[in-house]
């Protein structure tokens, strides 16, 4: 496992302790404790939803910053697609591309020309049946991370292929150093992310040992920096080559659609909608689905917390490109070359369980549900845990106490008044 | 020292947007308990069977599950009208679901022998007019 890295952080002089984010977390992994939110590290799985949620811009997405390209000789961007319907005044991709060349890039490399190769890649793991169906995309790496935390039994369902990004970073790479015959340390593959979960992919990837990826510089850090380099003054050269399918992996169902000969697939967007998919996935409700693609973010990548446009005008934007570009993926030819390929399992990581040996989680669970029963079962979050049941688990783990529970606190208060007021005070 | 844990459902009858709750909510327990992914697997599935037989045949029901160091026990009972040929209830593809409830995707036959199939133990007691009375256990290692 790798350590626990994440991006997702949080500016604690703009948190004011409110429960929103605790409420919607995923994996439960937000407390507030001393008036302050907290992130339990080994739940984390950087999908963004805090951020999308706090009224109070205190989470953040750590990426990093434009002078990281200062690092190296020579600077590629990683530009997904959905960077390209940000803009209203684009016109075709080649602006965009030639605007972040303009800005500091030396080259560019389009993320779609990778979704288009995995689309083959994917086809063909469909046709040989190697891996278990419904075969569950991996290109959003929350929704792979998702999985790993709380779905064991899918695991083996998870399409062992590397995301887009990080297959666009090693075919980079390598069109770096045979143009310019530098060493591979001196080129710089550098990814422009729409959403936390892709700055983490880069420094701590699931499913590969490493990551060709240099750097996470977040969209809405770039945005402003290419608007005045796209004044329209000039034709830019030709760039872009990727396709209409590529292209249409900016949206969710996109990567489902470029797949050639798949009847029955199923496409969901948003943390819990997909939550709830994979939990009857998990139940088998479904028996006659091959090719499962879900998208952490409302409406796809154009739905990343890090993206300034509205997801749902920036998909009117993408369709239309679409339409513009065509082209049609044809079937792969040959083997899958191993840089597509996951090199390590991706393995379970019990994170939201209550550790010890069996007799000592059973022993856990009924002191939880003891002492949930005493709760007030309201989940209002005041004590900093997003239930009561969390609030319970948490007093299990030696984490809280139950008299951080606001209510049961007040209720002991009351009857210590109504005991005084007897004339007792027999209860000091 | 090995301790037991209780849970107890009850499910409405006829309730399609509820049926599936309790196995759900099993589910996430077994998960928190650590207990091993496959047997979790089929544990929920063979109640989520139930479930629904409940809902569509008993008018509703009661769940009872025990959970200790070696096993998970499910014993679901309803007051329904009961099944008066039980072997021929366990047949596959043998139903007496209502078209209306086969149009929502259900009652294909496959509830009594899927909650069979995927657990150790399986009982079914049945009287016409009182009720039936289902108890599965799968072991756990």
């Amino acid at each position: 496992m790798e350590g626990f890295i994440h991006s997702v952080t949080l500016e604690a002089q703009l948190c004011n302790g409110c429960t929103n984010c605790i409420k919607r977390c995923p994996t439960q992994a937000i407390r507030v404790r001393g008036g302050k939110e907290v992130i339990e590290a080994e739940r984390c799985i950087d999908c963004g939803e805090c951020i999308r949620l706090c009224p109070h811009r205190a989470k953040r997405a750590v990426s990093d910053p434009l002078t990281l390209l200062d690092r190296f000789t020579y600077r590629v961007a990683i530009v997904p697609p959905s960077l390209y319907v940000q803009y209203n005044h684009q016109e075709n991709q080649d602006l965009v591309l030639d605007a972040l060349c303009r800005a500091g890039f030396d080259d560019v490399f389009e993320e779609a020309e990778a979704s288009q190769l995995i689309s083959q890649a994917t086809s063909r793991i469909l046709a040989t049946g190697s891996t278990k169906r419904p075969v569950i995309s991996s290109a959003c790496p929350a929704v792979t991370r998702l999985i790993r935390v709380r779905f064991p039994q899918l695991i083996q369902h998870v399409l062992p292929l590397v995301p887009p990004m990080e297959l666009a970073a090693r075919m980079a790479r390598r069109r770096a150093v045979e143009r310019t015959a530098l060493p591979p340390e001196k080129v710089g593959c550098i990814a422009i992310v729409p959403c936390p979960a892709k700055v983490t992919m880069g420094r701590a990837p699931v499913g590969s040992s490493h990551s060709a990826l240099d750097g996470a510089v977040a969209v809405s850090e770039i945005y402003p920096k290419l608007l005045p380099l796209m004044d329209g003054g000039h034709t830019p050269p030709h760039r872009a080559a990727a396709g209409a399918s590529g292209l249409g992996w900016a949206a969710a169902g996109g990567e489902a659609h470029g797949l050639l000969g798949v009847e029955n697939h199923l496409v969901a967007d948003g943390i819990e909608n997909i939550t709830r998919v994979l939990e009857d996935l998990e139940d088998e409700k479904y028996d006659s689905i091959d090719f499962v693609e879900l998208r952490a973010c409302p409406g796809g990548c154009l739905g990343g917390v890090l993206q300034p446009e509205n997801p749902y005008i920036a998909r009117t934007k993408l369709r239309a490109m679409q339409r513009s570009v065509g082209g049609q993926v044809e079937p792969m030819e040959g083997e899958i070359p191993p840089e597509m390929l996951w090199d390590t399992d991706l393995t379970y990581a019990p994170v939201l369980e209550l550790g010890g040996t069996r007799g000592e989680r059973f022993e856990r669970y009924n002191r939880m549900q003891t002492i949930q029963r005493a709760l007030p079962g309201l989940d209002c979050g005041a004590c900093g845990a997003p239930t009561c049941e969390a609030l319970a688990e948490d007093v299990v783990r030696g984490m809280a106490q139950v008299t951080d529970c606001a209510l049961l606190r007040c209720r002991q208060l009351e009857a210590r008044l109504k005991g005084l007021e007897k004339g007792g005070g027999a209860e000091e | 020292m090995s301790e037991s844990i209780q849970l107890e459902y009850t499910v409405p009858g006829n309730d399609f947007t509820r049926a599936g709750e309790a196995s759900a909510d099993l589910k996430s327990t077994l998960k928190r308990l650590g207990l091993p992914a496959a047997e979790v697997r089929r544990i929920a599935i063979a109640l989520y069977e139930g479930e629904i037989n409940l809902a569509i045949h008993a008018g509703g029901g009661q769940i009872r599950v025990t959970v200790d160091d070696h096993q998970v026990e499910m014993i679901l009972t309803d007051q329904g009208p009961g099944i008066p040929d039980i072997p021929k209830a366990m047949e596959e593809g043998y139903s007496t679901a209502s078209a209306q409830v086969r149009s929502l995707g259900f009652g294909a036959g496959m509830g009594l022998p899927n909650m069979k199939r995927y657990t150790d133990e399986f009982d079914i007691q049945s009287t016409v007019g009182v009720g039936t009375t289902i108890t599965m256990r799968v072991k756990i290692g």
